[in-house]
């Protein structure tokens, strides 16, 4: 399935707790909503982490022609939480493909609630996406509580599950499984539903008997000496 | 058991709670805040007690009156803050409190930046504070060994009655790692005889101070420390080696810059260079003999040292400890910045060129 056939709606807003990998998901997502001729803008709206954001990406967003909205480096570096008012732009240019990368947790998400009256007059899935090797979220119900306070301080809706479970280069067909059963049982109990899975390239030919498609993703968010 | 995704900053938080912290005194500032965050969550569930203070000088402070009445107490801060902390760990090292500091380094001098750093290496390893004291200095390079540290940390800190410092950089309380909850060696402790936790009908008062006016009961005091000291350098030193046994160029390096190192080493070595790497994990004390004796070896033909830091800190204890007998070189970055594997690559090869 193409990444635009998995992600159907003109907004994606990647939303969880600290640590699943919303910001990787985030920057393969975007690439592969450009490399399929999207018109793609990637807003990182992440202002809890101070390291590893998409817009450490800046240069590879570029040459893929996704337009980068981050705060400006001086109040990023300032540790200063501003949000760019050039968020704006994806949220009223319906022409464009936008894809929110939010901070950790309801405190990361706090970021949505001022844009809450603009996101829902648009066309936009709110995802939620779990980890099982995230020790504060590996069971169903510490999951359920973390995405209905996010929803709650966002006064958004959550559409779907993301099953981004990983354990960094250690992460194995059984992790993405463990992670699938997990995501069923928020699934079950929310009653939302599961939208995809997400697994390395090297691990897809291991999961072709999931129910759900799997997005494939490439490690962007490298580190220092990797 | 099976391994979990951690963060840095959450894992120094959790292990600490593992290890019986009773008391966590902090106050935030990046890139250290979860730590903070984390406690405030989780050590009370865990019978602790977290206070976030008005200041960090009001953090070390609280830790010394937790420390003075036996309890287990830590507060962590990044660059800036402990700074600010340094009136009260010489206080405490006076005292003889044990307590755990956990430094996750930013770029300085001043507020510098909220990215990497290791320029605190004299702070932590000298003593930042007035006086003749030393701190146990740990310094862990991913998030695996940081859990490991804090939880001995405690131990540590009881058995000498000294503060113990994790000294992490940014970096390693940022990143998210796949690490395991394994059994660290507990130690065998002394119950703490001497805590001002009320008189509890013993026949004497006990005291926590640093003030001793008379100074022949200072210089006992120095003594006394002095020998203290001696104990730890002689128990507690602890190095790391990568392909050391052939190396003609020796990289010494600790933290994040040693993770960087091992990927240059293998590419050096795939270049047909032969490169080692040497990285002390106690800071103070350093690994003084072990490095010489690595240094000594007639493979040796030079050494590159590589820190975050602009002009060299570790720089002095390896040069200290090598004494001349082989030529050392510097590759560092501060203000935030980290040295990349590209770098180191090139920075072997010229000094294995000049030494040659």
């Amino acid at each position: 399935m193409t990444a635009a056939e998995i992600f159907t709606h003109r907004l994606t807003i990647i939303t969880g707790h600290y640590g699943t990998g919303k910001t990787e998901l985030a920057v393969n997502l975007a690439l592969a909503l450009a490399g399929e001729g999207a018109r793609v803008a990637l807003a990182d709206l992440d202002n809890v982490n101070p390291y590893f954001r998409s817009r450490e990406r800046r240069a590879l967003l570029a040459e893929a022609g996704i337009r980068l909205i981050a705060t400006s480096q001086a109040c990023t570096d300032a540790d200063i939480p501003s949000v760019p008012a050039e968020l704006l732009a994806v949220l009223e240019d319906r022409t464009l493909r936008g894809v929110l990368d939010i901070g950790g947790d309801p405190v990361g998400a706090r970021v949505l609630a001022r844009f809450q009256p603009q996101i829902v007059r648009e066309d936009y899935q709110l995802l939620c996406v779990l980890n099982a090797n995230r020790p504060e979220v590996r069971t169903a119900e510490s999951a359920a509580v973390c995405l209905r306070s996010i929803e709650a301080t966002t006064g958004l809706t959550c559409s779907a599950l993301v099953n981004n479970t990983h354990l960094c280069g250690e992460t194995t067909p059984e992790d993405v499984r463990r992670g699938a059963a997990l995501t069923e049982a928020v699934s079950r109990g929310t009653g939302i539903p599961i939208l995809c899975h997400t697994a390395e390239t090297r691990l897809l030919p291991a999961l072709s008997d999931l129910k759900e498609p799997v997005f494939p993703i490439s490690i962007r968010m490298k580190k220092p000496w990797e | 058991m099976a391994k979990e995704l951690w963060k840095g900053n959450e894992a120094i938080a959790e292990a600490a709670i593992r290890a019986g912290c009773d008391c966590f005194f902090g106050y935030p500032i990046t890139p250290q805040s979860e730590v903070p965050e984390y406690m405030s969550v989780h050590l009370p569930k865990a019978g602790g007690v977290f206070v976030q203070s008005e200041s960090e000088v009001a953090a070390i402070n609280m830790v010394y009156g937790a420390a003075g009445a036996g309890m287990r107490a830590m507060t962590s801060s990044s660059s800036p803050g402990i700074s600010l902390k340094q009136e009260g760990i010489t206080y405490l090292a006076a005292a003889e409190l044990p307590c755990v500091i956990v430094n996750v380094m930013r770029g300085g001098p001043g507020l510098g930046t909220i990215q990497p750093g290791q320029g605190d290496y004299f702070q932590a390893t000298r003593g930042g504070g007035n006086g003749d004291y030393r701190t146990v200095v740990l310094a862990p390079s991913d998030v695996q060994e940081t859990a490991d540290f804090v939880q001995e940390a405690f131990d540590i800190a009881d058995q000498y009655r000294n503060p113990v410092v994790v000294l992490a950089d940014g970096l390693i309380g940022q990143m998210m790692e796949p690490i395991e909850w394994r059994p660290v060696p507990k130690r065998q402790l002394p119950p703490k005889t001497w805590a001002a936790n009320g008189k509890k009908g013993r026949d004497h008062t006990n005291v926590i101070n640093s003030l001793f006016l008379n100074p022949e009961e200072c210089d006992d005091l120095n003594q006394r420390l002095a020998a203290k000291y001696a104990e730890i350098e002689k128990n507690e030193i602890r190095w790391d080696t990568a392909f050391c046994d052939d190396a003609e160029v020796l990289i010494t390096a600790y933290g994040t810059p040693a993770r960087i190192a091992l990927t240059a080493l293998d590419v050096l070595r795939e270049q047909g260079i032969r490169a080692g790497l040497f990285r002390p994990v106690t800071l103070w004390p350093f690994p003084e003999r072990a490095l010489r004796e690595t240094a000594s070896k007639p493979h040796v033909k030079v050494i590159l040292d590589v820190e975050m830091s602009s002009t060299g800190q570790m720089l002095d204890d390896v040069r200290l400890a090598v004494e001349g007998r082989k030529p050392i070189r510097y590759l560092g970055h501060a203000g935030g910045i980290m040295p990349t594997a590209e770098e180191m690559i090139e920075a072997a090869k010229t000094a294995l060129k000049e030494a040659q």
